[in-house]
């Protein structure tokens, strides 16, 4: 399976959920496959999901889900012991691990070479970290959503990507409405 | 009431509860208040640009957000501050120590000092430069002209504001 068809999976599990997507491809995929205003879509900033997606779970009361990436997670690397020491019961990290920089070409990550994410962030303190073959993803996010205790997904799928347009939709429109729709679950 | 303290006070005032800090010896003061006030969740973060990364997050979650950082970690920060808290129209203020000013022992520090109010001109963030102790009046009104403005505001504040250190 690659991302779009793990996406597939997962869509009927977290279309109804805050979910911040990392940027490029990722985003794209969701926001052609599933677009909803509780859908948060970096167009910039490699990096950063994880972090936005702790910075929201920390503020509010209701689930996020961010969707990383493996080379994302490696170019902001100390978000990890970040998250293990504040944790957010509320809190999914979903990081799709395909091995590859997939938005920018398909060149190999260390990911997909003697670096295991899963066992990068166990050593950083994270308590609940589930590795999973591609096919499983839905399982355990099922689980993970149902569950009360923050969550970090490695999913390992393959490298490949779908065509997909780009987000037209602008930045400050994207925040609006994914602002309006945490402040309204969250009322 | 020490300096510190008023920057915290100034904070809180204006509802500032989310506060990411990497530290500088220059604001070690403000940190450790910060980790004790009630009022602000303090999370530390490793790095400037994943800060605030936090505190874009924080907003959207219904937080008032800063970040307290070193002038040295501009750099790091530029593709940051460009496409997501700028793009996205997001505000936050930035209290920075501005290392690398009269008084500097570091050399290496002036290297940074010297590319500051360049680097935050060039990406035209409102700036603040507290020079002497009681520039820390302004803090309240530089924080509330922040969030009404949705831009990220630098106060940058030299070894003179905090009498030599
Ligand atoms: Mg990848």
């Amino acid at each position: 399976m690659i991302r779009s068809e793990v996406f597939k999976t997962l869509i009927p599990l977290i279309s109804d959920q805050l979910v911040v997507c990392n940027i490029g491809l990722p985003s794209q995929e969701l926001h052609m496959m599933d677009d909803q205003p509780s859908n948060f879509y970096m167009l910039g900033t490699m990096g950063l999901a994880s972090s936005i997606g702790l910075g929201l779970a920390l503020a509010q009361k209701q689930k996020v889900i961010a969707i990383d990436g493996d080379g994302s997670v490696l170019t902001n690397l100390g978000t990890l012991p970040t998250i293990a020491n504040n944790p957010a019961s509320n809190f999914i990290l979903l990081i799709i691990d395909n091995g590859s920089y997939g938005s920018t070409g398909d060149q190999p990550t260390y990911a997909g070479r003697k670096t295991s994410l899963a066992r990068v962030a166990e050593a950083c303190g994270c308590d609940n970290v589930i590795e999973c073959k591609a096919e499983d993803t839905a399982k355990v996010m099922e689980a993970a959503l149902k569950g009360d205790q923050m969550t970090i997904i490695v999913c390992k799928c393959k490298s490949g990507n779908v065509p997909v347009p780009v987000i037209e939709m602008d930045a400050p429109v994207i925040k609006h409405r994914f602002m309006q729709e945490v402040k309204r679950r969250n009322a | 009431m020490s300096i510190s303290q008023k920057i915290v006070d100034g904070l809180v005032e204006h509802k500032v509860n989310f506060v990411t800090t990497v530290p500088c010896k220059q604001l070690a003061g403000v940190i450790e208040i910060i980790d004790k006030t009630p009022e602000v969740l303090h999370v530390p973060s490793n790095k400037e640009d994943e800060g605030m990364g936090l505190c874009a997050g924080a907003w959207m979650g219904g937080m008032r957000p800063c970040i307290i950082m070193q002038n040295t970690a501009l750099g790091v920060t530029v593709n940051t501050l460009a496409t997501l808290i700028q793009f996205y129209q997001m505000p936050l203020p930035m209290i920075i120590s501005y290392r690398g000013e009269l008084g500097e022992r570091v050399a290496c520090q002036v290297e940074m000092a010297v590319h500051t109010k360049a680097l935050l001109d060039q990406l035209h963030i409102q700036t603040y430069h507290f020079h002497k102790p009681d520039d820390v009046e302004e803090i309240g009104a530089i924080i509330k002209h922040t969030f009404m403005s949705r831009k990220p505001t630098a106060i940058l504040t030299d070894s003179n504001f905090w009498g030599g250190y």
